[in-house]
This record gives structure tokens, sequence and C-alpha cells, in this order.
């Protein structure tokens, strides 16, 4: 279970503004801003749910993922997954989560796959029988059986992606978090990916939070949304009700129109 | 320990996907680095000492300095290259890895080719050995070789204190590496040569002559006090400071984010 409470988080970015004269100034006297990258964010996701955390770009999705993930400590609130304080308590907890930052890779780029999976295998150690049974399960669910013999860095996107997904689940983590895991894929891996998502959902009952700008991934996925705009939760309901408010609209316009109601 | 050699292993394979490139630039480093022992050599064409101490014994403490050297470089690369792990957001994912994180950065990342620098120290070691006119003794050889450990020992706290400074700025870096590159250049002779106020700060605050001037002398039997041999140790101390700030650095990183 993930508790999130009055959770404010406010960045200090400096100004910096153009021209030579400036730049020197700003050697001496920086002028901050703050930003309020979170204001008072409260939810709760109970355990083996799959939740959709939708908003623009800026809004404060990826802030609050690494909140939840220990990556950043908030200003105030309280955040508990599973019971523990993540930035306080990192290493236990981050034994029980699983991360796909979408964008980014947590394979060894130049050896194969099989290679990074058995570090991971070491860094969480996880014992021998529960590995194989986990890499057998997800070579045969995500169809890995050739690629994981290639070096990461000759893979397609598509077949990456499913060996980042499945490198987050070699350890069997209560709680999955996708940061956009169907970006830049094609179609057909895309189903794939949401198809081995679901499953894994169903038959683990691994808590699921998914950030994505793909309004497809939502309906295929989750039953509940979030909404965040300008660091604030604008919305926490059910795809199901959301969409008997857009009533004939598709999915991408109702959310959209959801972004103009709220001016984000 | 087990879990730092499969990190080895990994690093180790990674580099030969790319033979050509391995041998190559172990080729480099080696013609490099006796670059450097010629710069010494040509010197002494034309003096005889410097400061008191003779080529094979300045050649003694380019070894040292070399080795050491390169002995971290290759296994602490990680901190190194730390503005880019930061940067790419790969130290996000050590954060969410159930490890520590110092041993996760030293690991991340290891330089094999640079140990063409240490076959390099090997050769000069093999000559300045015999005629440095030092009367070789077990304590002599302890002394060396606490020498060449903790000399690694302080450059790697050189490399965690430019990868804290990381945390808080991205700019302006390259001034640490006056003390890191630089002290591996200046380290070609002993330090004593560059004046008194070079090598108190090199004593008191950043603690390179500990592990390589003091030492020598006890080698060379200038100083006979058992406290010169064990000076190396002393600059082991400097490993907490350099700790400490890279755990501030990480505090202020997990508030900022940046």
């Amino acid at each position: 279970m993930i508790v999130l409470e009055n959770i404010n988080k406010t960045f200090r970015v400096a100004k910096r503004q153009a021209g030579f004269g400036r730049a020197v100034k700003a050697l001496f006297s920086r002028e901050y801003e703050l930003v309020h990258a979170l204001s008072d964010v409260n939810f709760k996701i109970h355990d083996g749910e799959m939740v959709g955390y939708i908003g623009p770009n800026g809004a404060g999705k990826s802030t609050t993922i690494k909140i939840m993930c220990g990556i950043l400590t908030p200003d105030s609130g309280s955040c508990e997954v599973d019971g523990r304080v993540p930035w306080k308590e990192r290493v236990a907890h981050v034994r029980e989560i699983g991360v796909v930052f979408g964008q980014r890779s947590q394979l060894w780029w130049d050896v194969p796959v099989i290679d990074s999976f058995e570090l991971i295998r070491d860094i969480y150690k996880v014992d021998q029988k529960r590995y194989k049974n986990n890499l057998d399960e997800l070579t045969e669910l995500l169809d890995l059986g050739e690629i994981v013999k290639t070096p990461a860095r000759s893979l397609s996107l598509g077949q990456r992606m499913r060996c980042e997904i499945a490198a987050s689940l070699l350890h069997s983590p209560r709680t999955l978090f996708l940061d956009e895991p169907t970006i830049g894929l094609d179609a057909v891996s895309k189903i794939a990916v949401r198809q081995f998502i679901r499953k894994q959902n169903a038959e683990h009952g691994t808590t699921v939070i998914l950030t994505t700008h793909d309004m497809q991934d939502i309906e295929a996925l989750t039953e509940r949304i979030l909404l965040i705009g300008k660091g604030q939760i604008l919305l926490d309901g059910s795809l199901d009700e959301l969409k008997r408010r857009g009533g004939e609209q598709k999915i991408e316009e109702i959310v959209a129109a959801l972004y103009k109601e709220y001016q984000i | 320990m087990k879990l730092y050699l499969k990190y080895f292993a990994i690093n180790l394979k990674s580099q030969m996907q790319y033979k050509a490139t391995f041998l190559l630039n172990i080729f480099a480093r080696i013609v490099l680095a006796f670059a450097t022992v010629a710069g010494v050599w040509f010197m002494f064409l034309r003096f005889n000492e410097v400061e008191g101490f003779t080529l094979p014994q300045v050649l003694l403490c380019t070894a040292v300095t070399t080795m050491s050297f390169a002995l971290s470089e290759t296994f602490a690369r990680g901190f190194d290259i730390f503005p880019r792990l930061l940067g790419n957001g790969q130290f996000d994912r050590i954060l969410v890895r159930p490890r520590g994180v110092i041993f996760q950065v030293l690991a991340s990342q290891m330089e094999f080719a640079r140990l063409g620098i240490l076959v390099q120290a090997v050769f000069v070691f093999c000559y300045a050995i015999p005629n440095s006119g030092v009367h070789w003794t077990w304590d002599k050889v302890l002394t060396l070789v606490l020498m060449v450990a903790c000399g690694a020992a302080v450059f790697f706290s050189l490399f965690i204190v430019y990868a804290a400074f990381a945390f808080f700025t991205t700019e302006g870096l390259e001034f640490m590496n006056i003390l890191t590159h630089g002290g591996r250049e200046f380290g070609r002779y002993p330090y004593a040569i560059y004046g008194n106020g070079v090598l108190r700060f090199l004593t008191f605050v950043v603690p390179l002559a500990l592990f390589q001037y003091y030492p020598l002398l006890y080698l060379l039997e200038k100083e006979r006090s058992v406290l010169y041999m064990f000076t190396p140790l002393i600059a082991l101390l400097f490993l907490l400071p350099a700790y400490g700030f890279f755990r501030l650095g990480l505090r202020r990183f997990k508030s900022t984010g940046s």
C-alpha cells in the first residue's frame, strides 16, 4: 500500500537571462525562482491496483515517482510504501520495488542481456531457484528467448524495452513503477508490453503505477486515473467515470478537455 | 566483495568488446607514460641531482606516484566520470538498487586501459629499485608497498571529492584536476622541491606528500624515525572528509534532484 499525505516539494531554479552582461552578473549574484513542483499531494494506492498517473509535461509526475522511489526527499508531508519511508529506509524499500524509466536503460550496454540479468540477480540477492522461475516465466511471456543472448546495444527499441521490463521484475517486486514504458514503440511491441503488464498484475498482484502520455496505455491497463497539473492532484477517479463524463468523445479528447478545463 | 568481482567481470567483458580500441588505448597510455619518464631523464642530462636526489631516486618517486594514480584511475573511474552519471540519470538508477551508493559508483566503471600506465611504472621500478642506493630491508619494502597503496587511496579520495563537487555545481569542476592530474604530474619529483609552502599544503591539506616525500626520506635513510615509514597510513585519514563531503552532496542531491 502506498500512502502520500500533504507532500510538498519546491525547487529553486536559477533564473537565466540572455545577454553577455547578464551572464557576467549571474556569476556574482543569482536570482532564484521558486517552483512549486508539488503542492499538497495526497493519495492512497492499494495493493494490486493499477493506476495511471497522467498530466502534461512538467506537471510533477516524475517528481512524485522519484519521491516514491526514494530518490528525492519532499520538503514536507509523509510518504509510506508498504509501511516504509522510501528516503529513510532506501535499501529495504528499493528491494521491494521495480522501476522502468522508458527513456533510460538499466542494462549494461555492451554485454549480452543475460549477463545484465545475472548481475541484477546478484545485486538483489535473488536466490537461484526464484531467479530461474522468474527468468523462465519472463522469457516465455515477453518472448525473450534469442534476444537475451544479444548485447543491449544491438537490440531494437521494442526488444530492449521488453528486456528492461524483465530486468525490473527479476526480484519479484511488490510494486512496479513504469515511466513511459511504451514511448517510441511500434504497435506490435506496445500491445505485447501492455498484455504482459496486465498479466503480471493479474497473476502476481503486482501494484502498477504507470505514467504515460499514451492514452491507449491508460485505456488498456488502468482502472483508476490520477491527474496531476501544476503540482496538484486535480482528479482521482475511475476511468469509466471519466468516460461517462466525456460521452461520445475519445479518451484522448476527454483528457485534452480536462487539461483545458484546469488550464494546465 | 563477490559482487564487486561480478561487476569487474562485466566491465572487463564490456571493454573487450572493442578489442582494437582497448589495445590501442593501452599502447597509447604506455607511450604517454614513457614521455613522463623522458621528461625527468632530460632534466637529469643537465643537472646531476635535484635537491639532493639522484636520477634513480627521483624515478622511484615517479614510479610510486604513477602507479598509485594508475590504480585509482582504473578502479575509481566511476567517480572520475561522476558528473556524467548524474547528468544522464544513471545515478537515479543507482539509488533504486539495494546496495551502497559508494560501492555502486565504484563498481559501475573500471577503465582497464589505464593499466597501461601500470606497465610503465613496473619498468621504472625495475630500473630505480636496484639503482637508487636504497639498502633494501624488509621495513623498506613494506614502506614502498605502503607508499603505493596509500597513494592510490589518496588519489581515490580526491576523485570522491571531485564527484562530491558535482552534486553542487556542474561548472568549473576542472579546478580539481590541479590536485588529481596535477598531483600526478608534480609527483614525478619529490614534492619538497616545489618549496615549503607547497610542501606544507601537500602535507596538511591534501596529503599527497605523506605517501611520497616523507616515506622516501625513510627509504633513503635521510630520516631514520619509523614515523616517516608510517606517514602513508596517516594519509588514509583523508578518506574521512572526502566521504563526509560526498554524503553531504548526496543529501543535497536528494533534496534538489539536480
